[in-house]
C-alpha cells in the first residue's frame, strides 16, 4: 500500500505547495476539498429544486419541460440546470480527490476506519443519484444511462423480467420509469446526507464549511462555466434509434463503456471485488499504532483543554472519581484515540522544568511520553556544540526532520507538532540547552493529525492555552512547515536562521537583540 | 509573493476548475457503436407449453378430493424450453434453446440480446417453437428491411398477437 501512497501524496504535495503560492493557507481548495464536497451538495439542492418547479414527468413532457428551461428561460432556469449539473460534477471530483488525498497521507486505518467506512455508501448514493438525474433528461445520453444501466442491472438474478425491455422500442416505454427516478433523484441525495452525518462523526469540528473566498471563488467559477458553456440536452431519446454518438459525463459515466462492452459477471464481480477491498483498505495492512493516551488522575485538575484540543473526539470530562476538588476529570475512549499526543501537549503540567517529582502530566502518551521528550532533548543537548546550537522539534509525520540532525543541531521527534508544550522552548532556551528551537510540522494547515499545526501556531502567538511565556525571546526559535517535501527547505530555513543565532550569541537573559525571525515568516517555509 | 500575483494565481485556478468540470461533462465523445452499422435487439418473454397435457379429470376422481381442492382439470406446472433461430440475410445470428424461469420451471422464458450488423437491406428470418414437437417451429416470420445508419430494430415476440413484431 505503501507504494501507492507515496507517488499519490508527492503528487498532493506538489500540489498544495503549487496552490499556496496564490491561495491564503487555510483557502488552499487541496485542503478543503470535504468541505467544498458540501458547498457543492448545497448547491445542487438549491439548483435542484428551482428546477423541478419547471420539470414535468413524462415521456415526451420530461424533455420538453427540460428544453423550455434551457432556451426559453435559459437566463434562470436554464442556468440553474447548468449550475445543477456542473456542481454535481465538481461535488463527484472533489470527493474522488478527498479520498485519495486522505489515502495518501494514510489517514483510513487505525481508528480512522469509521469515517473511510461510511464515506463509501456516500460516494455510491451520490453516484447514484447522479446517474438518475441524467436519466430524467431523456435526452440520447439519458437514453444510453438508461439502457446500460438496466441492462446491467438484468445480470443479476433479480428480476423477473429484464428491465431494459421497458426500453425495446417507443411502444414498450412508459412514464412510470420517470416517477420512479424522480423519486430516486430526490430521496437518494437525502439518504447520503443522513449518511455524511455519520461519516462526521468521529471527527471534531469537521469543517463543512469552505473558507468564504474559496466558496466565493469557486460559485463563480461554477455560474460563469454555466453561463458560457450551459449544459444543454442531446436531441431527444428515440428508441427507434441507437444513440451512437453521444457526450458523455466522465465524471459520473465514466465506467459505462465498460459495463456496456464487458460481460456482465466480469463487471459485477469487479464491482463487488472493488467494493469490498476498498472497503477493506483499513486493515490491509491494519495501523500499527501505538497506545491510546492515559490520564493521570492525580495530575489532572479537569481544567478539559485536552478535550477541547482533541481532533478525534476521544476526549470527553466526567464527574470526577478520586475524591479530590475539582469538578471533573478527563476520560480517554481509548477506541477513538489516533495517539497523536495533541493533548498532552495542551496539558498544563506538561511542563519540563519539574524536578522536583517525576514528570507525569494529567494526561499522556504512554509510547511517547513527554518525560521521555525531555530526556531526548537533555541527551541531544549534551552533544550540540557550534557557535549556533539549535534543537529541532519535529513531527514524525513530516518525516524530513531526522536528517538534519548535525554536530550543532539536534533532533527531537514528536508525534505531532500539537504534542509540544510551548514550555519545551521556554525550557531549552532558558537552560542553554540550546541557542535556538525549530519546530518542523506538516505543511501550513495540512496537519496529519488535522489540528497539531493550528493549535501550535495559535499557542505560540499566545491565543490558546497552554501559551509560550513571553519571557522567552521571539527570535530564537523559528517554525517551519515544510511538511514532507520540504527536506531541503527546512535545512535551508535551519541553516539561515543558525546565522542569525551566531550574531545573536549566546542566550543572555533580559539582554536581547531585536527579532530577526518571527513563527509568521518561519510559517511560510 | 505580492497580492496581484496570488489574485492571478487564483484566477488561474479558478480558469483551470472550470475548465476541466465542463470538459470532462461531455468531452471526448463517446462512439457507442460504429458508423454505418445498426442494431438488431431482440427479446420477448414467452411460455412455452405444459410438458404434460391437462389432465380432465373424471367426475369419480373429483369425488376423491376434498371439496375445496376440486378442479375439473390438472395440469402440470412445467412448461416447454423455447427454441428460437434468428436469421439474417440467410446467417444464423442467434440459435437458442430458452430455459423457462422459476425454480419450478413454470415461468415465461426470457431472452434480452442485441446485434451490431451493417446498415442496409436486409432479410430477417425470426423463428419459435415453444411447443412439445422435436422438429419445425410454430411461428415464423420474415421481415424485410432497409436499415439506416443507427437504427435500432427491435424484435418483439407476443403469441397473442400472431407472433414476432418488427418495431
Amino acid at each position: 500500500m505503501d507504494l501507492l501512497r507515496r507517488p499519490l501524496r508527492a503528487g498532493f504535495d506538489v500540489g498544495e505547495k503549487l496552490l499556496a503560492m496564490a491561495f491564503p493557507a487555510n483557502g488552499n481548495p487541496l485542503l478543503n476539498l470535504g468541505a467544498l464536497g458540501f458547498f457543492f451538495y448545497w448547491i445542487v439542492t438549491i439548483s435542484g429544486i428551482y428546477i423541478y418547479i419547471f420539470f414535468d414527468t413524462g415521456v415526451t413532457q420530461a424533455f420538453a419541460s427540460i428544453e423550455y428551461m434551457t432556451n426559453d428561460q435559459w437566463y434562470s432556469a436554464g442556468l440553474m440546470r447548468s449550475l445543477h449539473r456542473y456542481a454535481s460534477d465538481g461535488l463527484v471530483a472533489v470527493m474522488l480527490l478527498h479520498i485519495l488525498r486522505e489515502f495518501s497521507l494514510d489517514r483510513y486505518r487505525g481508528v480512522r476506519w469509521f469515517s473511510w467506512v461510511t464515506g463509501i455508501p456516500v460516494l455510491l448514493l451520490i453516484y447514484v443519484a447522479g446517474i438518475s438525474g441524467y436519466w430524467l433528461v431523456w435526452d440520447k445520453l439519458a437514453q444510453y444511462v438508461a439502457i446500460v444501466s438496466t441492462e446491467w442491472l438484468d445480470h443479476l438474478p433479480f428480476f423477473g423480467q429484464p428491465i431494459a425491455r421497458n426500453f425495446l422500442s417507443p411502444e414498450t416505454l412508459e412514464s412510470r420509469f420517470f416517477t420512479l427516478m424522480i423519486f430516486m433523484h430526490i430521496a437518494i441525495p437525502l439518504i447520503a446526507l443522513v449518511v455524511l452525518w455519520l461519516h462526521l462523526q468521529r471527527v471534531s469540528k469537521p469543517r463543512i464549511n469552505p473558507p468564504r473566498g474559496l466558496a466565493i471563488g469557486t460559485g463563480l467559477a461554477l455560474l460563469a462555466l454555466s453561463a458560457i458553456n450551459p449544459a444543454i440536452s442531446q436531441g431527444a431519446a428515440n428508441l427507434a434509434q441507437v444513440p451512437g454518438r453521444i457526450g458523455l459525463d466522465w465524471f459520473y459515466l465514466g465506467a459505462y463503456p465498460l459495463l456496456e462492452n464487458l460481460p456482465g459477471t466480469v463487471t459485477w464481480s469487479s464491482a463487488v471485488a472493488l467494493l469490498i477491498m476498498f472497503g477493506a483498505f483499513p486493515w490491509l495492512p491494519p495501523l500499527r499504532q501505538q497506545r491510546a493516551a492515559v490520564v493521570n488522575l492525580s495530575n489532572c485538575n479537569g481544567c478539559a483543554r485536552c478535550m477541547y484540543d482533541c481532533p478525534y473526539n476521544a476526549i470527553t470530562m466526567q464527574m470526577r472519581s478520586d475524591g479530590m476538588a475539582f469538578e471533573g476529570e478527563a476520560a480517554i475512549n481509548p477506541d477513538l484515540c489516533v495517539s497523536c499526543g495533541i493533548c498532552a501537549g495542551s496539558c498544563p503540567t506538561s511542563t519540563p522544568f519539574r524536578r522536583m517529582s517525576d514528570l507525569v502530566p494529567g494526561i499522556d502518551l504512554p509510547d511517547r511520553s513527554i518525560a521521555a521528550i525531555r530526556d531526548d532533548v537533555d541527551a541531544e543537548s549534551v552533544r550540540l556544540e557550534g557557535p549556533a546550537r539549535i534543537m529541532v522539534f519535529g513531527c514524525i509525520n513530516a518525516g524530513v526532520v531526522a536528517a538534519c540532525r548535525s554536530p550543532s543541531v539536534g533532533v527531537v521527534s514528536l508525534n505531532c507538532t500539537g504534542q509540544l508544550p510551548p514550555s519545551f522552548i521556554d525550557y531549552v532556551i532558558s537552560r542553554k540547552l540550546a541557542d535556538g528551537v525549530v519546530i518542523a510540522g506538516c505543511s501550513d494547515n495540512s496537519c496529519y493529525n488535522r489540528f497539531g499545526t493550528r493549535w501550535t501556531k495559535d499557542r505560540l502567538v499566545g491565543v490558546r492555552d497552554p501559551r509560550l511565556r513571553g519571557r522567552v525571546p521571539r527570535e530564537r526559535f523559528a517554525v517551519v512547515w515544510a511538511g514532507r517535501l520540504g527536506g531541503a527547505a527546512l535545512r535551508r530555513e535551519i541553516a539561515m536562521f543558525a546565522e542569525r543565532l551566531a550574531l545573536l550569541g549566546p542566550f543572555k537573559p533580559n539582554g536581547q537583540v531585536s527579532l530577526a525571525v518571527t513563527p509568521e515568516e518561519g510559517a511560510n517555509v | 509573493m505580492s497580492s496581484l500575483v496570488r489574485y492571478v494565481g487564483q484566477a488561474l485556478f479558478y480558469f483551470l476548475f472550470a475548465a476541466a468540470i465542463g470538459g470532462f461533462a461531455s468531452w471526448p465523445a463517446y462512439h457507442q457503436v460504429p458508423e454505418n452499422t445498426a442494431q438488431i435487439k431482440l427479446s420477448f418473454n414467452h411460455g412455452g407449453a405444459r410438458l404434460e397435457d391437462c389432465h380432465k379429470l373424471t367426475s369419480e376422481e373429483l369425488a376423491k378430493l376434498p371439496t375445496n381442492k376440486r378442479k375439473p382439470s390438472n395440469c402440470s406446472r412445467e412448461r416447454q424450453p423455447i427454441v428460437v433461430q434468428l436469421m439474417i440475410d440467410g446467417t444464423p445470428l442467434y440459435e437458442a434453446i430458452l430455459k423457462p424461469s422459476g425454480l419450478s420451471g413454470d415461468g415465461q422464458a426470457q431472452t434480452y440480446k442485441k446485434f451490431i450488423v451493417p446498415a442496409g437491406k436486409h432479410v430477417i428470418l425470426a423463428r419459435l417453437r415453444d411447443s412439445k414437437r422435436t422438429e419445425g417451429f410454430d411461428y415464423e416470420s420474415r421481415f424485410e428491411t432497409k436499415l439506416a445508419p443507427w437504427q435500432n430494430l427491435a424484435i418483439d415476440f407476443k403469441a397473442e398477437q400472431g407472433g414476432f413484431l418488427f418495431r
